[in-house]
């Protein structure tokens, strides 16, 4: 019989063919089932970021159960065992269950999965925002950076070229430009002209005039203006036609100058000129002037304009400098001249001084020892007229030597002290020969309160007056000639024409007054103002042929500067006499000199030399007791004495080594003051001069005066004491003067 | 040595006399001064020497004023020469007159210079007498060994 089986028998019996295709079938979705969670399961681990894993493991779960359902179906093809079917139905349960719950699920996560997705839209959308941003920045810091370049090449260099065309250069390249030009005012201020351009090497000079309205509307405002690429700055290259221009943009340029400079305004009103710069982007290119890109443009105008002006600077002060460095050239070239010919001249005078006086000195020397020799009249006069001539020339090139010494301030005083009064004296007689021979009258009158002794250059001081007292008797044919001498004080000047000279006093300088009054044949007005210049000589002077080369006023006025003084002639008029007046500036002695002061009459008996001892003298007097008397008093004081008795006897006798000759002037029959003129006649050299001395009845005035009028160097009154003739004997030997005051 | 005080008492007595009566001034006493080891005669010589000019002085003045044309600028030259010879030796009377006698030369007053040249003459003498007196009253002082 049949046994009962617990094997579950399908419904209804499977036709093989349709049963071999379910098996097959479900096979295959068995294997898909397991292999789909396998591939999850690998990529999710790959990709590590998704969120639900939970969910995964639910559908992973979901599928496996429905595999394992197919797959187990493959037994229920046949009769299967009862176990089969529980594990069939087990499975079932189970996929039901997951499958319900993950559907589930779902619910909840599509939702959130498609979230995501807008999320990541907007994501890309703001990533692509930003990135925009991004190269906007990147471009003006690219911008920034191209400026600074900009300027700094522009402020490298104070070469105006170089200046501009840097600046055109690199504001090319900065903003790629087609082209850059400059126009630059022209000298008129009419026109533009164009300067500089960025491609083409040569510009060719074009030029607008300045007043277009385009270009007013640049210069009025300091932004970049854009303008149209017809107008005439903008068109710098033939047109091709077919090309669209790129747009064009013109800033000002200030051209500064050094007057604009004002430290609180910026030359926006001050300045005039402007230069136009013209901006031309490439044709096209369909780009747009940025905004960042105009200011860089202004930016840079504004660069160039203090680069200009400091270049502008810079070559002024060059040309300043090169200005000077020729003109110093030259200078130093014109000191080593002159430099060169006040050395030539010097040599010169040198050799010159040297090669005139040695000749000069042997003719001198030779005529005065002619002189002494045994000569006819003829030949004594003729010796005595070679002998004044060489005089005059030796002093003539003296005064040629003083005077160069003198324009070259090379010439000093000799300071000294030194007996005012006897200064005066020995004028007087060197003057009064020369004067009786004319029969002019000289009389000399110093004043009371003129010091005996001053400080100062007495042989130029004498030269001086020497100078001054020789032309008026020169120039006086007949009458007299009178000199003063005072201390002037500053009220005494208002009279006379030294309006322009101040006096200036002080403790320890007075100032001398010489006035030289003569009744010659005068000056006239016209010739008095050159009468100072050197080698001048008035008509009058020149007619009368009266000798002198015309340099000893000018030596003397120059002696007179030196002297802190002043000079001047005054005179009437031809034939009316003349006035010379000159006021120097002397020093006064200190006191310590007290030694030397003024001659006073009745000196201590002890005072001075006391020794005369061989001091070798000569007495002429006719008056035999007085002469014994004298002779006696000159012995006891130990002296070496001769006495003669007439004049002829003491011409005789009288000899250089005679220091000291006495003569007695009162002696109606000999003319004491003829025999003096004799005696300093015989002798040229002023050394080998003696001393002569006056004996006199009386010491008037007039006798004084005739005295000093020949050369007599001392008067004393007869009869005479032994303490006076030794005081006198003292003061003249120390002085070789010995006047009194008048 | 008594004799010696005396003398020289005598010889100063005399000289301050002469001095006082105006016969000599100060110029005697420098000639006095004058007189040393090297020349010890010197006033005798002086005065010597005054005497002989004076003498022919005087004769000069007396003949020229006897003329019948006085040459007054001769008389004066002559009056000029004593009065200075007077002055060397300090004869100050004598100087004195001659003063006065070439005034009146100058004057060309013959009558007034007649009596100044008397005048001279007896002063002169008045002189010569003292200074003679006053010598030997020296001579003695020497010779007494002084």
């Amino acid at each position: 019989m049949m046994e009962s089986c617990n094997c579950i028998e399908p419904q209804w019996p499977a036709d093989e063919l349709l049963m071999k295709y379910q098996y097959i079938s479900d096979f295959f979705i068995a294997l898909a089932y397991f292999s789909i969670p396998l591939e999850l399961i690998y990529f999710v681990k790959k990709s590590a970021v998704f969120p639900y894993r939970w969910v995964l493991v639910q559908f992973g779960a979901f599928i496996v159960l429905c595999g394992a359902t197919h797959l187990i179906n493959l037994w229920t093809f046949t009769t299967h065992s009862r176990t089969v079917a529980i594990v069939m139905t087990a499975a079932k349960v189970l996929t039901a269950v997951v499958s319900c719950a993950t559907a589930l699920m779902l619910v909840h996560i599509i939702p959130d999965l498609l979230s995501v997705k807008t999320r990541e839209v907007f994501l890309k959308n703001k990533a692509a925002e930003l990135d925009r941003e991004m190269g906007l920045i990147r471009t003006q810091e690219e911008t920034g950076r191209h400026v600074r370049m900009l300027t700094h090449e522009i402020r490298s260099t104070l070469d105006r070229h170089t200046i501009l065309k840097t600046t055109l250069v690199e504001l090319g390249r900065t903003l790629a430009l087609e082209e850059c030009a400059l126009w630059m005012p022209t000298r008129t201020g009419l026109e533009l002209q164009l300067s500089y351009t960025l491609r083409q090497q040569n510009p060719v000079g074009h030029s607008v005039p300045i007043h277009l309205p385009v270009i007013n509307q640049v210069f009025s405002s300091n932004r970049a203006v854009k303008i149209s690429p017809n107008c005439p700055v903008a068109r710098l290259r033939p047109l091709a036609g077919k090309h669209m221009p790129g747009e064009v943009v013109a800033v000002r340029v200030p051209l500064l100058h050094l007057s604009n400079f004002q430290i609180n305004d910026w030359p926006e009103l001050s300045t005039k000129r402007y230069a136009l710069m013209v901006l031309m982007l490439p044709s096209d290119s369909a780009r747009q002037w940025h905004v960042h890109e105009l200011e860089l443009v202004e930016v840079v105008a504004d660069q160039v304009a203090v680069a200009l002006s400091h270049a502008a600077i810079l070559e002024e002060s060059m040309r300043a400098r090169d200005l000077l460095m020729e003109q110093n050239v030259a200078l130093d070239l014109a000191r080593r001249e002159a430099e060169t010919a006040i050395r030539a001249r010097n040599d010169f005078l040198a050799v010159m001084n040297h090669e005139m006086r040695t000749p000069m000195h042997a003719i001198i020397a030779l005529s005065s020892l002619l002189q002494e020799t045994e000569l006819t009249p003829e030949q004594r006069l003729m010796v005595e007229t070679i002998l004044k001539s060489s005089n005059l020339l030796a002093t003539l090139i003296n005064d040629v030597l003083d005077l160069s010494r003198l324009e070259d301030g090379s010439l000093q005083l000799d300071i000294g002290t030194f007996n005012l009064h006897s200064v005066f004296k020995e004028v007087l007689n060197l003057i009064k020969p020369v004067a009786s021979v004319k029969k002019l009258l000289v009389t000399l009158t110093l004043a009371q309160d003129l010091p005996v002794y001053a400080v100062g250059d007495e042989k130029r001081l004498m030269q001086t007056i020497l100078n001054v007292v020789g032309n008026a008797v020169k120039f006086s044919k007949e009458g007299s000639i009178s000199i003063t001498a005072f201390v002037a004080k500053s009220e005494s000047l208002r009279d006379s024409r030294a309006q322009d000279f101040f006096l200036v006093p002080s403790d320890n300088h007075f100032y001398l007054r010489v006035q030289v009054k003569d009744t010659g044949s005068g000056i006239s007005p016209q010739d008095i103002p050159k009468l100072f210049t050197k080698f001048s000589q008035t008509q009058s002077q020149a007619t009368t042929n009266s000798g002198g080369s015309g340099l000893g006023l000018a030596i003397c006025k120059r002696f007179v500067n030196l002297m802190e003084g002043h000079i001047w002639l005054e005179s009437e008029g031809l034939g009316k006499g003349c006035i010379a007046t000159f006021i120097v500036k002397l020093g006064i002695p200190e006191q310590s000199n007290e030694s030397k002061l003024p001659f006073v009459p009745k000196v201590p008996a002890n005072h001075g030399q006391t020794n005369f001892l061989g001091l070798k003298v000569l007495v002429m007097d006719d008056n035999g007791v007085s002469r014994t008397v004298t002779k006696g008093l000159l012995m006891h004081l130990g002296c070496d004495v001769t006495s003669v008795s007439s004049s002829e006897e003491c011409l005789r006798a009288v000899s250089h080594e005679h220091q000291v000759v006495f003569v007695d002037v009162c002696a109606p029959g000999i003319d004491g003051y003829e025999l003096a003129v004799g005696i300093r006649e015989k002798f040229s050299k002023r050394h080998e001069k003696p001393l002569i001395v006056a004996l006199a009845g009386n010491t008037d005035k007039v006798t004084k005066e005739n005295c000093m009028r020949v050369g007599i160097n001392g008067v004393i009154l007869k009869p005479v004491s032994v303490d006076k003739m030794r005081s006198i004997l003292s003061e003249l030997l120390e002085h070789r003067v010995l006047y009194e005051a008048i | 040595m008594d004799v010696m005080s005396q003398l020289r008492r005598q010889l100063l007595e005399h000289t301050a006399f002469l001095r006082k009566e105006g016969f000599l001034d100060d110029q005697f006493e420098q000639l006095q001064k004058l007189q040393d080891e090297n020349s010890p005669d010197f006033v005798v010589e002086v005065v010597s020497i005054f005497f002989e000019d004076s003498e022919k002085l005087l004769n000069n003045m007396a003949k020229a004023l006897e003329q019948k044309i006085v040459d007054f600028k001769q008389v004066d030259a002559h009056v000029h020469q004593f009065k200075g010879s007077s002055a060397s030796i300090g004869a100050m009377r004598v100087k004195n007159v001659c003063i006065e006698f070439r005034n009146y030369c100058e004057a060309q007053n013959v009558e007034e210079c007649f009596r100044c040249m008397q005048k001279l003459q007896y002063e002169y003498v008045l002189l010569k007498n003292q200074l003679e007196y006053l010598f030997r009253v020296e001579q003695q002082i020497r010779a007494a060994g002084g």
